[in-house]
């Protein structure tokens, strides 16, 4: 569940390359900064970024990010939406078991970054591809 | 893609990432390690991540790619200079960077390679009955 309400039009970026893993990792960081989160707390969200950018080009076929601020009363945060219309995740509790993995990685893409969040949503069908949402919050 | 410099510095071979990597300049900088340990016979390793704001699971794996390879050419690699906020998203991530000996600073970095260079020659003489022992 997603809370608090988005301020101002989401940057996007596409995500078709390695090279646009590392646009997603610079976008996530400015946008960490400017809503103030500690150094730790953006070293955890744009790592979480880079494994799911990662997971987007690798298992997704490619798709887009999108970075939002949020704000929720007293505190800002970061929102990034990562979309693709890849195959979709089978087994969703299963992909997000440390160590699990289809594609030769170390399986903690997933379930690693899902720790590194304050909030972290799955969509994922066959039809649709797959649609996370992690939020990380100032504190 | 850009690539990461490789400097000789006496029988250490100095990996100081300054750039953000893509995967493919980090799988390359595992290459082009193998190849210059086994073209220089160097036999020390040291990765400066000082200048790197993240480590994901991608970068860690080269690691400890690195590490192992090296290990299997004779070389002893050791990471230096992860900064604080990256060691604890490592830790939280659940990357453990096995087998990968790791020091605060270049200097200490060399320090660990000499001494672990110097209990390597020791065992040698001790195994090889016909060579003086060394003196204590």
């Amino acid at each position: 569940m997603t809370t608090g309400v988005d301020l101002g039009q989401p940057q996007a970026q596409a995500v078709r390359s390695d090279e646009d893993v590392v646009r997603v990792r610079q976008l996530v960081r400015t946008v960490a900064v400017a809503v103030k989160l500690s150094l730790v707390d953006q070293t955890k969200v744009v790592t979480a970024a880079s494994e799911l950018a990662r997971n987007t080009l690798v298992y997704g076929g490619g798709g887009t990010v999108e970075v939002t601020t949020v704000e929720n009363g007293r505190r800002k945060g970061v929102r990034i939406v990562f979309a693709d219309s890849g195959p979709g995740i089978a087994d969703l509790d299963l992909a997000l078991t440390d160590g699990y993995t289809t594609g030769g990685g170390l399986g903690l893409g997933l379930s690693g970054s899902r720790r590194l969040v304050d909030e972290f949503e799955i969509d994922t069908s066959a039809e649709t591809g797959t649609r996370i949402t992690v939020t990380k919050w100032s504190r | 893609m850009e690539r990461v410099p490789i400097l000789k510095i006496g029988d250490i071979l100095l990996v100081s990432i300054q750039l953000d990597m893509s995967d493919q300049t980090a799988v390359q900088l595992q290459e082009d390690l193998a190849e210059r340990i086994v073209a220089t016979g160097c036999h020390g390793v040291i990765i400066d991540i000082t200048a790197l704001d993240i480590v994901d699971s991608f970068v860690g794996r080269m690691l400890s790619t690195i590490a192992s390879i090296s290990k299997v050419l004779d070389a002893e690699t050791v990471v230096v200079g992860m900064r604080p906020a990256v060691a604890i998203t490592l830790v939280e991530l659940g990357l453990s960077l096995n087998g990968i000996r790791t020091a605060l600073n270049v200097e200490r970095g060399m320090e660990l390679i000499a001494a672990a260079r110097a209990d390597e020659l020791d065992h040698q003489l001790d195994d090889d009955p016909d060579a003086e022992t060394a003196t204590p």
